[in-house]
C-alpha cells in the first residue's frame, strides 16, 4: 500500500525508499522497506539492534546496493549508480558514523577539512571553514588534537562538523548518541537541532532512543537566544517536519508522527516508552 | 512469557544444518575463486588507477618514505650478514680446492640474482604487508573506509594505489642497498676469514656480474614489490570479524606474501635465466 502511494506520488521528496530488500549470507535484513523523507524533513529511524536502521542510511548514501528495489536519493536513482558516479554524488551527503569514523592519523582540522581537499579547495578558504565548522560544534580548541586524544561525545561532535564542512542537504545519522552518557547525548542532539533549523538539512536519524526523536520534534534552536528552546505547542515538530519510523523483522512495523507515536497502544512500540 | 523490554533484545535461535563434505568442499572452493578474483581485480584496479585522476602523490611520497626509509635498517644489517655467512659458508667448501678466489664470484652472483630480492622481499613482506594489512584492516573495522566513500574518496586510488606503487618503486632501491651492503660484508669476512685481498674479492665480484644477472635480481624486485603490497593491501581490506580479524588479516598477509614470493621466484628465475639466453 506505502508502495503503491510512493509510486503514485513521484519521487520529488529528496530521499524515496521503494520497495527495497537487502540480505547478506546469513539472509535478507530488509524485505521490501518503502517511504519518504520530505524536504527539510528528520525521519527518525527506530528499531531494535540488527534490524537494519544502519543498513538503510547506507542504502540512501549509495554505500550498499540493495538486493532488489529501488533508492532515490535526490533525484537520482542510487540503486543503479555507479561507483565512480556514486563517489561524486556522495559529496552532497553528509554522513556521521556512530562511532565518528574520524581518520585517527589525522587532526581534528585535517578530518573535518579532508572533503575541502578532495574537492581542491584554496587553502585559506578550507582553514576559515573548517573553523566554522568546529566553532559550530564549540570545539574550535581542539584543532591540533588527534582523534584519541578526544572524548566519545567530542569524536562524534568533529564528526559532525566534518559531515557539515560543505552544507550538504541531506544528513544522515548513525545512532550519534549510542554509548553516550545523557548530558552528552543532549549536547549532540542540540548539534542536529542546530543543523536542521540553522542550515535546514533533510535528515535521517538512526537511533534506538526514542527520547532522541521526541528531542527532535519537542525542541528548536533559537538564532536570536543562541539556544535550543523547548517548543510547547510542537510548531517546530510540524514546521521542521520529524517523523518516526519503526523497522522490525526487515518491514516498517510503524511509521507516524511524535504525537501517533506517543499516543499508541500498540505493545511492542510501548516497550521504547519504558 | 512475560512482556517485557528484556524481550527487545530476544531473537529465535537460528537453526544451524550441518553441510555435507561435498557442500563443504564446493563452498570452500568457491570461496577461494572469489578471493583470487577480488584480489585480482583490487591488484588490476591499483595500476589502471594510474591512468586517471585523481592522484595522491603526497600519500605515495609518505607510503615510499614509511616503506623506503623505514625498512632500510633492517634491510642493511641482513643484507650485510647475508653476504658474510655466504663467504663463510662457500669459502668453507672452496678451501678443499684450494679456489678460495672464486668465492667472490659466488657471493655477488647469488646476491644479485637470488639472495637480494628473496630476502629483502620476505623482510619486507614482514614489515610493511603486515602493516599495510592491519592499518587498512583497523580504518574498515573503525568505518573509516567507509567514511572515506561517504566523503566522495576511492579507497583504491587514496589507500592502495599510493601504497603499491610506493613500493614498487622504493624496492629495486632496497634490493640494490641490501646487494651492495651484502658485498660489503662479504668482503671483511673474506678478508677476516679466509685471507683474501679486498681489492680482489671486490674486483671479482663486480666483473663476474653481466647485464642479465642485474636485469633478473631488479625484475624480481618489482613483481616481489608488487606482490607485497597488493597482498598486504587485499588482506587489510577484506578484514572480517573485527580487531580479531585485523590480526588474523595480519598474519595472513604476511604468510600469503611471503609464499607467493617463493614461488613467483621459481618462475622468474626460470623466466630470467630463459631470456638471456635468448637475448644476451
Amino acid at each position: 500500500m506505502i508502495s503503491a502511494a510512493i509510486s503514485a506520488g513521484g519521487s520529488a521528496a529528496p530521499i524515496t525508499f521503494l520497495d527495497v530488500h537487502v540480505g547478506f549470507d546469513e539472509g535478507e535484513i530488509l524485505k521490501g522497506i518503502s517511504f519518504q523523507v520530505l524536504s527539510r524533513e528528520t525521519l527518525v529511524l527506530l528499531g531494535e539492534t540488527g534490524t537494519g536502521k544502519t543498513l538503510a542510511l547506507k542504502l540512501a548514501a549509495g554505500l550498499l546496493q540493495p538486493l532488489n528495489g529501488t533508492v532515490n536519493v535526490l533525484g537520482k536513482d542510487v540503486s543503479e549508480m555507479r561507483e565512480r558516479e556514486l563517489l561524486e554524488f556522495r559529496r552532497q551527503i553528509g554522513f556521521v558514523f556512530q562511532e565518528g569514523a574520524l581518520f585517527d592519523s589525522m587532526t581534528v582540522a585535517d578530518n573535518v577539512a579532508y572533503r575541502l581537499r578532495e574537492e581542491r579547495a584554496d587553502e585559506q578558504e578550507i582553514e576559515e571553514r573548517v573553523r566554522e565548522a568546529l566553532r559550530f560544534v564549540e570545539l574550535e580548541h581542539t584543532l591540533e588534537l588527534f582523534p584519541p586524544e578526544l572524548s566519545g561525545g567530542m569524536r562524534r561532535r568533529v564528526s559532525i562538523a566534518r559531515a557539515l564542512i560543505n552544507r550538504p542537504p541531506i544528513v544522515l545519522y548513525d545512532s550519534p548518541t549510542a554509548g553516550l552518557d545523557p548530558v552528552t547525548s543532549q549536547t549532540i542532539i542540540s548539534l542536529i537541532l542546530r543543523l536542521r533549523d540553522v542550515y535546514g538539512v533533510t535528515a535521517m536519524l538512526a537511533t534506538h532512543r526514542l527520547q532522541d526523536g521526541f528531542a527532535m520534534a519537542n525542541y528548536r534552536f533559537d538564532p536570536q537566544a543562541k539556544r535550543v528552546v523547548r517548543d510547547a505547542a510542537g510548531d517546530a515538530a510540524k514546521a521542521a517536519g520529524t517523523r518516526f519510523l519503526v523497522l522490525r523483522d526487515g518491514g516498517v512495523y510503524f511509521e507516524g508522527t511524535p504525537e501517533e507515536i506517543a499516543n499508541s497502544q500498540d505493545t511492542y512500540l510501548r516497550r521504547f516508552l519504558v | 512469557m512475560a512482556d517485557t523490554p528484556l524481550q527487545i533484545a530476544g531473537r529465535d535461535p537460528k537453526v544451524e544444518v550441518p553441510l555435507t563434505v561435498r557442500e563443504a568442499l564446493s563452498d570452500s572452493a568457491k570461496n577461494i575463486v572469489a578471493g583470487v578474483q577480488s584480489y585480482a581485480d583490487l591488484a588490476l584496479h591499483s595500476v589502471t588507477n594510474l591512468a586517471t585522476g585523481p592522484r595522491y602523490f603526497q600519500d605515495t611520497l609518505a607510503q615510499m618514505d614509511n616503506i623506503g626509509v623505514g625498512s632500510l635498517p633492517i634491510i642493511l644489517l641482513s643484507g650485510f650478514f647475508i653476504g658474510a655467512v655466504m663467504v663463510l659458508q662457500t669459502g668453507s667448501q672452496f678451501v678443499r680446492f684450494g679456489q678460495t678466489s672464486l668465492t667472490g664470484d659466488v657471493v655477488s652472483l647469488a646476491l644479485v640474482r637470488e639472495l637480494g630480492p628473496a630476502i629483502t622481499g620476505l623482510l619486507v613482506a614482514g614489515r610493511c604487508a603486515s602493516g599495510m594489512a592491519s592499518e587498512l584492516g583497523s580504518m574498515l573495522v573503525t568505518e573509516q573506509v567507509d567514511a572515506m566513500r561517504a566523503m566522495g574518496t576511492d579507497p583504491s586510488r587514496k589507500l592502495v594505489t599510493p601504497r603499491v606503487l610506493a613500493t614498487v618503486l622504493t624496492f629495486p632501491l632496497l634490493v640494490a642497498l641490501s646487494d651492495f651492503f651484502g658485498l660489503l660484508g662479504g668482503c671483511l669476512a673474506s678478508v677476516f676469514s679466509l685471507r683474501l685481498d679486498a681489492v680482489e674479492f671486490w674486483r671479482r665480484s663486480v666483473d663476474v656480474l653481466e647485464f642479465a644477472d642485474l636485469m633478473q635480481g631488479f625484475a624480481k624486485a618489482l613483481v616481489f614489490g608488487f606482490i607485497l603490497a597488493t597482498v598486504g593491501c587485499y588482506k587489510g581490506l577484506t578484514v572480517r570479524g573485527g580487531t580479531q580479524g585485523v590480526g588474523r588479516a595480519t598474519t595472513q598477509a604476511v604468510v600469503v606474501a611471503s609464499v607467493l614470493i617463493i614461488v613467483a621466484d621459481t618462475f622468474l628465475t626460470k623466466l630470467s635465466l630463459y631470456f638471456a639466453n635468448k637475448l644476451f
